[in-house]
């Protein structure tokens, strides 16, 4: 056991992965001398050589693409996007190929793939970097999408997407990578992809996040005790698949459901956790199924962005309004 | 082929102000005032670094190094034609128009950086590598389609020669003969990885051969040089002839950004060795010693350089604060009616210091 950071225990989980497995490998931008922008890599390049901790040149495409080829290959590739929001660079090799690939050729080749990149505000970063994309890829049948929210979420996760025999998009929080430290086991240990986890047990309503937004969740469950409001947070994990069961069980049982996600709001996956709670516990609600969420521009510039975000204090306000229906 | 005897590098000024070609085509007076550009562009960009240093903005792409290679180019533009930056070209920017307090605001997270002056044609700078590229092809495609005698210039480095939008681009304006001079500066660097793990190739003006367009390198760090072949091809460009690819060959003097530590990955004696290389020493040599530039120039272009920079820093310092519901402003034409609600919530919570939702 030892007390990290997220950042830390993601390095800890590929540094794993490659010990045991000669097939794993890490490519992208600068993930090697320099040990990633965030230093997500940082040391790898050391223990393992330039061979497996690839330096590519600078192309998105050509990494999602050649690492399609080497997961078909029978190679384990960890490709990393330096920032989610240059993923639309590889949107074809994406959502026409390695979410397809098994499909195409009727189960005969898959591709076992992680894509790892970190997204999300509240780190000041400039244009496109900061951009939540989740619901492209939970609308994108074949792939799987993986979001932590703590340390030890984070290292069992990851494992999970490496061992996994189908292409998972693991998405890292920036702002949670240093903002705390907790105990996370030295050993291989893997936690379940399609499973969401009950955060915090509460009984007036469920407050659904993921990412950077549990902390928040958890922030404004906390602040809501004084009203008198038991809130249960449920960290979703996976987005895709998505562990309705969960969070149906839950509300049938609160009876009143608050969504929060960073990403603009319209067509985001909020609205899909909305439908499937209204399919699954229609008799139960006693209030509509509210949102919080980002708004529907662009991630603004970092002098406004504190405005744009989801805060504790727009989740409460929700979630005493939904309380108050 | 030996693609660097079949692209040799121009250069007229060596790195020791040594006059090493012909400079006909630029007068006395353009290279001092080249030299007052260069001071400025300089000054203006280690106040950047120092201002972040100090907590007063945000993250900044530092363009030390590459002054030459921007105003070079940008120099060789006429009035109306395009520019099409990346996050580093500021320096091209201003030279072209664009206010001297920009790169501050723009790092101080302010969006009015973005909004390029009218007279002005230049694209605002972008961070996604090489997407620019391709924006230039079609903004001088649409001038070649409207007859508007414009040329286009996208500005673009090592790194994104790797993209596909870059060869995509080049491949487009070759078969429309797009009237664009590609400026890829080769500042060696991009991020961590050196230009030999990026390409294969000894040049990057060698990949003009594949596309059957014209192709040349240059010493991006010799403004001499750089605008005279620059002014060759932009007029190579506008004459119809088809589009040209030029590598200026320069090197990034300091860290990729704020955010980056360059000890990390690179031997700080290529640092120094290169830095030997940069553009101002060599002009300022060069004209010292052909007696066109005096102690007292020296120094009236500094203190005229720093008074400047000091000017736009409060410029920008001063620069009226962006109103939080201005976001919803510039996304669509007419604002949508589920946006206009959303800002309709948002104004109230601010108003009230609470928020609803619905
Ligand atoms: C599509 C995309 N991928 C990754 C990045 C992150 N990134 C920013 S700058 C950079 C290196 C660019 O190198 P180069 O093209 O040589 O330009 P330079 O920074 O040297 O001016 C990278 C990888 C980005 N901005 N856009
Ligand atoms: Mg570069």
């Amino acid at each position: 056991m030892a007390n990290m950071t997220m950042i830390q225990a993601i390095t800890q989980a590929m540094g794993l992965a490659m010990e045991r497995d000669e097939r794993v490998l890490v490519l992208g931008e600068d993930v090697g001398k320099n040990g990633g922008v965030f230093r997500a890599t940082d040391g790898l390049w050391e223990r393992f050589g330039a061979e497996r901790v690839v330096d590519t040149p600078l192309a998105e495409s050509s990494i999602v693409g050649s690492s399609v080829g080497l997961a078909i290959g029978g190679m384990r590739p960890i490709a990393e996007i330096q920032f989610l929001g240059f993923i639309y660079e590889t949107m074809d090799q994406i959502g026409s190929q390695a979410s397809r690939i098994r499909f195409r050729s009727l189960g005969r080749y898959h591709v076992p793939l992680v894509i790892r990149a970190p997204f999300g505000g509240g780190v000041r970063t400039p244009e496109i970097h900061s951009d939540s994309l989740e619901a492209f890829f939970a609308h994108t049948p074949g792939i799987k999408v993986v979001i932590p929210s703590t340390p030890y979420q984070a290292k069992g996760l990851l494992l999970s997407a490496i061992k996994d025999p189908d292409p998972v998009i693991y998405l890292e929080p920036m702002r949670l990578y240093r903002s705390f430290r907790e105990e996370v086991p030295d050993d291989w240990y893997e936690l379940p992809i399609g499973k969401a986890r009950i955060v915090r047990e509460g009984t007036d309503v469920t407050l659904v996040a993921w990412g950077p937004m549990v902390p928040v969740a958890q922030a404004a469950a906390e602040s809501a005790l004084q009203d008198g409001i038991s809130v249960e947070v449920i960290d979703v994990c996976t987005v895709n698949p998505f562990d309705s069961a969960t969070i149906v069980q839950s509300v049938q049982k609160t009876g009143r459901a608050v969504v929060v996600h960073e990403a603009v709001r319209s067509g985001g996956f909020g609205a899909e956790v909305a439908a499937t709670i209204q399919e699954g516990a229609f008799l139960s609600l006693e209030a509509p199924v509210l949102r919080v969420t980002g708004y529907d521009t662009p991630f603004p510039v970092p002098s406004v962005e504190d405005y744009w975000l989801p805060d504790a204090s727009r989740v409460l306000a929700a979630l005493r309004q939904t309380v108050g229906y | 082929m030996n693609p660097e005897t079949e692209f040799p590098l121009q250069q007229v000024l060596d790195e020791n102000g040594k006059l090493v070609g012909d400079r006909s085509q630029v007068t006395d007076d353009e290279l001092k005032d080249f030299y007052r550009w260069l001071v400025l562009l300089r000054t203006l960009d280690q106040r950047a670094w120092n201002l972040q240093r100090q907590g007063r903005i945000g993250t900044y792409a530092p363009f030390s190094g590459q002054e030459a290679a921007q105003i070079g180019a940008a120099a060789a533009l006429n009035k109306g034609d395009w520019l099409c930056p990346s996050y580093r070209d500021w320096g091209a920017l201003i030279y072209a128009g664009v206010p001297l307090y920009y790169p501050f605001l723009n790092a101080m997270g302010n969006p009015v950086s973005g909004k390029i002056p009218d007279d002005v044609n230049a694209l605002p700078v972008q961070v996604v590598i090489a997407a620019q590229i391709l924006h230039s092809v079609g903004l001088a495609w649409s001038s070649k389609l409207q007859n508007q005698n414009r040329v286009a210039i996208p500005f673009f480095g090592d790194g994104a020669t790797s993209q596909g939008d870059f060869h995509e681009a080049l491949n487009l304006a070759a078969v429309v003969k797009a009237p664009v001079v590609f400026v890829c500066q080769n500042n060696q660097w991009a991020i961590s990885v050196p230009i030999s793990r990026q390409m294969n190739t000894k040049t990057i003006a060698q990949r003009a051969l594949a596309y059957d367009i014209e192709g040349v390198r240059v010493d991006g760090n010799d403004i001499i040089a750089m605008y005279q072949t620059l002014k060759q091809m932009v007029a190579h460009a506008r004459s119809g002839a088809g589009p040209v690819l030029v590598e200026a060959v320069t090197y990034r003097l300091g860290a990729h950004t704020t955010a980056d530590d360059p000890t990390r990955y690179r031997e700080s004696e290529e640092a120094e060795r290169l830095a030997r290389r940069e553009p101002i020493s060599r002009l300022k040599t060069y004209l010292q010693e052909a007696g066109l530039l005096s102690e007292e120039d020296i120094q009236r272009v500094d203190e005229e350089a720093k008074a400047d920079v000091e000017d736009a820093v409060k410029k920008a310092e001063q620069y009226p604060k962006m109103a939080p519901e201005s976001f919803f402003d510039n996304v669509y034409e007419t604002m949508t009616d589920p946006l206009k609600k959303q800002r309709g919530q948002f104004q109230a919570s601010l108003a009230q210091g609470g928020v609803t939702h619905g």
